[in-house]
């Protein structure tokens, strides 16, 4: 299957995550904001935050045992990138609320502004490092 | 109640499962794709934007439907954010997050989705993003 197919699909799957976790438990499906949440709530509205996060451990597990080609290939990025990225994205989806799926999916298909704002600035600001670190420091970080 | 608190357990995992699926089906937690989508001005992966199509026409209709129901199955009400403001955390923070993902090619779906391919750098990433994650609530106090 093409992979635009596949992204299709698996985007599809996101939505219908999303849609379930509004439907049954009356919450927005953000990885950023689950995650947080599960060890700075009180306990006992942590639980149900720990079992997603196990879920979508196992949901990402699955397809490569099933087929070797839904195994990506390792991370580009050196150890001092990889620092630095897991820093900014978990302080820049705590200060900002969300991140690509409680503001990209989540928000925007509620037509929410600042999700809008927000989607629209990371991805801005994506764009802006991608092509910094590909075509002005040419990968030799 | 005990039957809520159940159903609302075992919705979370399953719509966890869902959405990890999800990631590694559409090819998010390869970050070579992300980083080829970010990268605007070199050989571009329109594959995220597809991604994005497919979760936003699913959720678009999927929430109208059940947003109709006075409460959700499992809980008395829906937790629906209330910010309406955007304000310097909200700029600050995307902008963070958007250098952040252009680094690595990881957002914190995929990472965790892709926790179990046991790569070195998703198993230090996740950590540090943790780290970031805690230390957004005492730094917004300073913003």
């Amino acid at each position: 299957m093409h992979h635009f197919v596949l992204a299709v699909i698996g985007g599809g799957l996101l939505g219908v995550a999303a849609v379930m976790m509004m439907g049954l438990n009356g919450r927005i499906a953000g990885v950023s904001g689950i995650l947080s949440g599960s060890m700075t709530q009180p306990s006992g509205d942590r639980l149900w935050r720990i079992l997603f996060i196990v879920g979508v451990v196992l949901g990402g597990a699955i397809p490569a045992l099933i087929s070797a080609d839904f195994k990506p290939p390792e991370p580009q990025a050196g150890t001092m990138l990889v620092i630095a990225g897991g820093l900014l994205v978990g302080l820049g989806t705590g200060l900002g609320s969300g991140c690509t799926s409680g503001h990209g999916i989540c928000g925007m298909s509620r037509l929410s502004l600042r999700s809008i704002v927000a989607t629209g600035t990371f991805m801005a600001a994506g764009f802006v490092c991608v092509y910094v670190l590909r075509h002005v420091l040419l990968n030799n970080v | 109640m005990v039957k809520q608190q159940t159903g609302k357990l075992i919705s979370a995992l399953v719509s966890g499962l869902v959405f990890g699926l999800g990631m590694a089906i559409s090819g998010m937690t390869n970050t070579d794709r992300v980083q080829g989508f970010l990268d605007l001005f070199g050989q571009w992966d329109p594959t995220l934007a597809f991604v994005m199509g497919g979760g936003l026409v699913v959720a678009f209709i999927g929430y109208k439907l059940v947003l109709k129901n006075p409460t959700p199955l499992f809980a008395d009400s829906f937790s629906l954010p209330t910010k309406t403001v955007i304000d310097k955390p909200l700029w600050i923070g995307a902008i963070l997050f958007g250098v952040g993902w252009g680094l690595v090619g990881y957002c914190p779906g995929p990472a965790i989705a892709g926790l179990s391919y046991g790569y070195t750098a998703t198993l230090l990433f996740v950590p540090t993003m943790i780290a970031g994650l805690l230390l957004a609530k005492p730094i917004a106090k300073l913003i």
